[in-house]
């Protein structure tokens, strides 16, 4: 499967089976796809951000061996790949950057009968990625390099004036709720 | 448990700690409320699925910048000496690992303000401020000066102004000069996590709170 066949239906993004390949089996051939994958995309993030060629290759280094060592965490039913790829990514950035470490919420914690629901979750969650995706792709070229320099440009000039772990709760539906909103969002900035 | 959260934080600054713009003040109760709310955590993972979106559709670099080779076989060599990732703070009730992390993972040192009330300032800088405030039961919370935006969760107990009643989980987001008397429900302290985007004059209200600017 390539990534350009992932998400529409509702299936799993190619990059999110390597993730999860990782996850359970620390199988490096899927590291190293997650790799190709991640690492010219990341680069071009690091060089958005300012970086000189040589640092932005070392922040994206430590971006993979981080999504290595933690990808206990994750949680296919929750994130793609993509978005939890992101997350260490801006993470790594804002330490780089600014003088205080970022916060970060508490970890959440998997049980098992999360692990079982996982799969349907994960699915679900594709499916709808998907639909955002191509809610992102209609916007017009000016609304969609709005989007991409709140979430991916430079942080020095981005401050706007304007237990051991948590019970999966309901959080499973309502991330899916929230991409559906974000959607509808989308929908109406047309 | 997770408790029933009625004062969200506004979608937009879900966001903006998303993309990494929030100051690091405000980011602190941000992390913290997600820890709390599965609506606002929701959210910020939607966001974060935009993040990815964004970042699966950047072109990669081309010319010179393309060879990916040498930082391939230097990324997967050092799989092999990685050590295991690094503890992550956790938290320790009523603090959330955000607010551990900001306390070196010690437990609070808190100052006496007189009255009962407490304080342990966080961080404080230029960008802003965040700190730990103790309220007892009953008490009406100082009045401490600020200009420009506060942002306060409620971490134990509970207060309430002319806005609402604010319990664990809760935030509040006030713009200055709002004329209100928060006051602390009766029963344990009202344990506080405030952050304000103008550099603290708590401190030096000290004095003045003494003669009564307490409200109490
Ligand atoms: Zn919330």
């Amino acid at each position: 499967m390539t990534p350009e066949m992932q998400d529409g239906g509702g299936e799993l993004s190619a990059p999110t089976i390597w993730l999860i390949a990782v996850r359970d089996d620390r199988d490096r051939v899927a590291f190293g796809r997650l790799f190709d994958h991640f690492a010219p995309r990341l680069t071009a993030m690091m060089l958005r951000a300012g970086l000189p060629r040589a640092q932005a290759e070392d922040l994206v280094q430590e971006v993979m061996l981080t999504a290595w060592q933690k990808a206990g965490q994750f949680d296919a039913g929750r994130a793609q790949a993509s978005a939890w790829i992101y997350r260490i990514a801006r993470n790594r950035q804002i330490d780089h950057f600014r003088r205080n470490r970022r916060p970060l919420p508490d970890a959440v914690e998997m049980g098992v009968e999360d692990r079982e629901d996982d799969a349907q979750q994960a699915l679900a969650l594709g499916q709808e990625t998907g639909h955002l995706r191509a809610a992102l792709a209609k916007l017009s070229e000016e609304q969609r390099a709005v989007i991409e320099q709140s979430f991916l440009g430079d942080l020095t000039h981005a401050e706007i004036r304007q237990r051991t772990g948590l019970p999966m709760g309901t959080i499973k539906s309502r991330i899916r709720l929230g991409l559906e909103r974000l959607r509808h969002e989308l929908k109406e900035l047309r | 448990m997770m408790p029933q959260v009625t004062h969200h934080i506004p979608e937009e600054m879900v966001q903006a700690y998303v993309t990494g713009a929030l100051p690091h003040a405000f980011s602190v109760v941000v992390a913290a409320h997600l820890s709390l709310c599965d609506t606002c955590r929701a959210a910020a993972e939607a966001f974060e699925a935009v993040g990815g979106i964004a970042l699966e559709t950047l072109p990669a670099p081309t010319g010179d910048g393309a060879d990916m080779t040498e930082l391939r076989a230097r990324t997967l060599a050092a799989l092999d000496t990685l050590p295991d990732a690094a503890p992550e703070p956790r938290p320790v009730a009523p603090y959330p690992a955000a607010v551990m992390a900001e306390l070196g993972n010690r437990p609070p040192r808190w100052k006496s303000l007189g009255a009962g009330i407490r304080q342990t300032i966080l961080s404080h800088g230029p960008e802003g401020s965040v700190r730990l405030l103790s309220i007892p039961g009953g008490k009406a919370v100082p009045d401490h000066g600020h200009n420009g935006l506060e942002m306060t969760l409620v971490l134990q107990g509970a207060f309430s102004d002319h806005t609402g009643r604010y319990g664990p989980g809760d935030v509040q987001v006030a713009e200055t000069d709002i004329e209100h008397v928060p006051t602390a429900e009766p029963g344990p302290d009202c344990i506080c996590l405030a952050a304000t985007d103008a550099p603290l004059r708590f401190a030096a209200l000290v004095p003045r709170m003494l003669q009564g600017v307490f409200r109490i």
